[in-house]
């Protein structure tokens, strides 16, 4: 019942998204996508992820690209009608895509139902894993991003220098 | 007779739901959580209102308002008859529908920012496992209602103000969560039941608070800097300077959707406060032992009361920052000096208890201060100021 409601929620979202002209309304619609996968996680009992996916994709991502669309462009809506010419290879692509994902779940072992309750991982466990188990992944990842960073604020000081 | 005025609300809660079915039990159960949750602290706000208008006018040498009702208290009842009987008026350019959106967004993730706050001992709505990352969450939502806001109004002004408040909220997130990770760090825990109870005991008569220690010290400071920073308080008021952008981002609300910015706005301001609180200040901790009899909950409204007043202290007396000296201030100040916060908070866990710890991470604390403060201050001319026709 919850999941159906979710579920709806979710896809209403990415339908919209796709759908409107405005960019700005769209970005709100994905907004609620992404809420909405989140409350499906919460759902599953998954605590971290799914307020992990709320504090990531709709405190951080979903700024990040009103940032973007409001920094590169008129916010004036599009004249033109979406999709177009592409509509019936993007479509082929997208259900193709779709068929290739669903028959690897369906084949894969993780879609099998479990015997034993489903385990559930405290915050502890989640926590402790990161930091012993899987330091040094994360520590890299954690570089990486630094790098980025830094590689993003070197371009954007050198635009600036050119301006002026 | 402690033991029954401190637990008085469970009890009651508890006997009013055993009245009803079974079935229903956990519903009403929940619902008379939210129904009090509601209540109290939409009555705080307005509370506070008054408190600060008088507080302010005072601080300026006038009396604040003083006609409605005894000394002026009834004045927050007049104001919300005012606002609700005001016309409400939608921009005709204005995207009518994420305009009527965002105010609700606002007072709803306000709100909910209260379901992981523990008032009292043994009252909290939701005893979450990640509670802190809840109120992260929750927070981060308020974001983007506030761009809601700004740019469903179609007004350069409100559009300015909107951007302005998502900058400054993104930049003190940062510096807000990393002195977060200190606690959680000493607790091993995300939920803010365990936070506070891991606060409770004494040595002598000085409580177990985060606060009296160095790292703790350092990060209430930085924690309640960024606070007045994310809920858009003076002196980090940029997003809604009068001066500037007239409102910012609520130039164009009107009516009760104004009250209801005004009241998501101060709801984030308590909510956050009580999350320094629990964090820091020990939750509903009393400060002295011998004053455990007083109930849990006085003590945590006291702590909560004592930082409204500190805000509209400093509301008073601060000027208002340029944005450059905030964005400065954010990333050059308070986030190494949060980064210096994690490594002693690290360092007083491992050293062994002792005066050497206390000596260790108090330097640790000071002397990024010192440092810091220097260097950032070497630049910049600080001296009389000379007027060339004013005088």
């Amino acid at each position: 019942m919850l999941f159906t409601i979710f579920a709806i929620l979710t896809v209403a979202g990415a339908a919209a998204a796709m759908s409107l002209r405005n960019l700005v309304h769209s970005v709100l619609a994905l907004t609620v996508a992404f809420a909405g996968l989140a409350a499906v996680y919460l759902q599953l009992g998954a605590q971290f992820i799914g307020l992990a996916q709320i504090l990531v994709y709709v405190g951080a991502v979903a700024i990040l690209i009103v940032f973007a669309i409001l920094l590169t462009r008129d916010n004036v809506a599009h004249p033109e009608p979406t999709g177009g010419s592409f509509w019936m290879a993007s479509g082929a692509v997208a259900l193709t895509i779709f068929g290739i994902l669903a028959w690897a779940i369906h084949r894969s072992a993780a879609s099998r139902p479990l015997a034993s309750s489903q385990p559930e991982a405290t915050m502890q466990q989640i926590g402790s894993a990161m930091m012993l188990r899987f330091a040094l992944p994360l520590e890299i990842v954690g570089l990486l991003l630094t790098a980025a960073l830094i590689g993003a604020v070197t371009i954007a000081l050198r635009e600036k220098k050119e301006t002026r | 007779m402690a033991e029954t005025a401190d637990q008085f609300f469970v009890i009651l809660q508890h006997w009013l739901v055993g009245h009803a079915p079974a079935s229903l039990q956990a519903i009403l159960s929940a619902l008379l959580s939210v129904a009090a949750i509601l209540g109290v602290f939409a009555s705080l706000f307005a509370i506070t209102t008054v408190f600060e208008r008088k507080g302010l006018g005072r601080m300026q040498n006038r009396y604040g308002p003083n006609r409605v009702g005894p000394f002026g208290f009834l004045q927050p009842l007049a104001d919300g008859i005012k606002s609700l009987t005001k016309e409400d008026i939608v921009p005709q350019s204005a995207d009518k529908v994420v305009h009527f959106l965002a105010p609700m967004m606002l007072v709803l993730a306000a709100f909910s920012l209260y379901a992981v706050l523990p008032i009292g001992r043994n009252m909290v709505l939701a005893d979450l496992d990640a509670g802190v990352l809840f109120f992260f969450a929750v927070s981060s939502v308020m974001e983007l209602t506030i761009f809601m806001a700004g740019w469903s109004s179609r007004n350069r002004y409100s559009l300015l103000g909107g951007m302005r408040a998502i900058a400054q909220m993104i930049s003190y997130e940062v510096p807000l969560i990393l002195t977060t990770v200190t606690v959680i760090m000493a607790t091993g825990s995300l939920s803010t039941v365990t936070i506070v109870a891991k606060q409770a005991g004494y040595t002598g008569i000085v409580p177990h608070w985060f606060v009296f220690t160095p790292w703790g010290f350092a990060g209430f400071v930085l924690f309640m800097i960024a606070s007045l920073a994310e809920s858009n308080r003076s002196p980090f008021d940029l997003p809604e300077g009068e001066s500037e952008i007239i409102a910012g981002y609520y130039v164009e609300y009107s009516g009760f959707k104004f009250a209801l910015f005004f009241l998501g706005e101060y709801l984030g301001m308590f909510a956050i406060s009580g999350l320094g609180i629990t964090l820091f200040l020990g939750g509903w901790g009393a400060p002295l032992p011998f004053l455990a009899w007083v109930p849990s909950y006085l003590w945590f409204f006291a702590k909560l009361l004592a930082i409204i007043f500190f805000f509209i202290w400093v509301r008073g007396t601060l000027p208002r920052l340029r944005m450059d000296q905030l964005m400065n201030f954010a990333w050059k100040f308070m986030l190494p000096m949060a980064l210096m916060n994690l490594v002693t908070a690290g360092v007083w866990h491992f050293l062994p208890q002792g005066v050497l710890r206390w000596i260790v991470c108090g330097l640790l604390v000071v002397v990024p201060y010192v440092v810091l403060g220097r260097g950032l201050m070497q630049d910049s001319k600080l001296g009389k100021r000379v007027y060339r026709f004013a005088e």
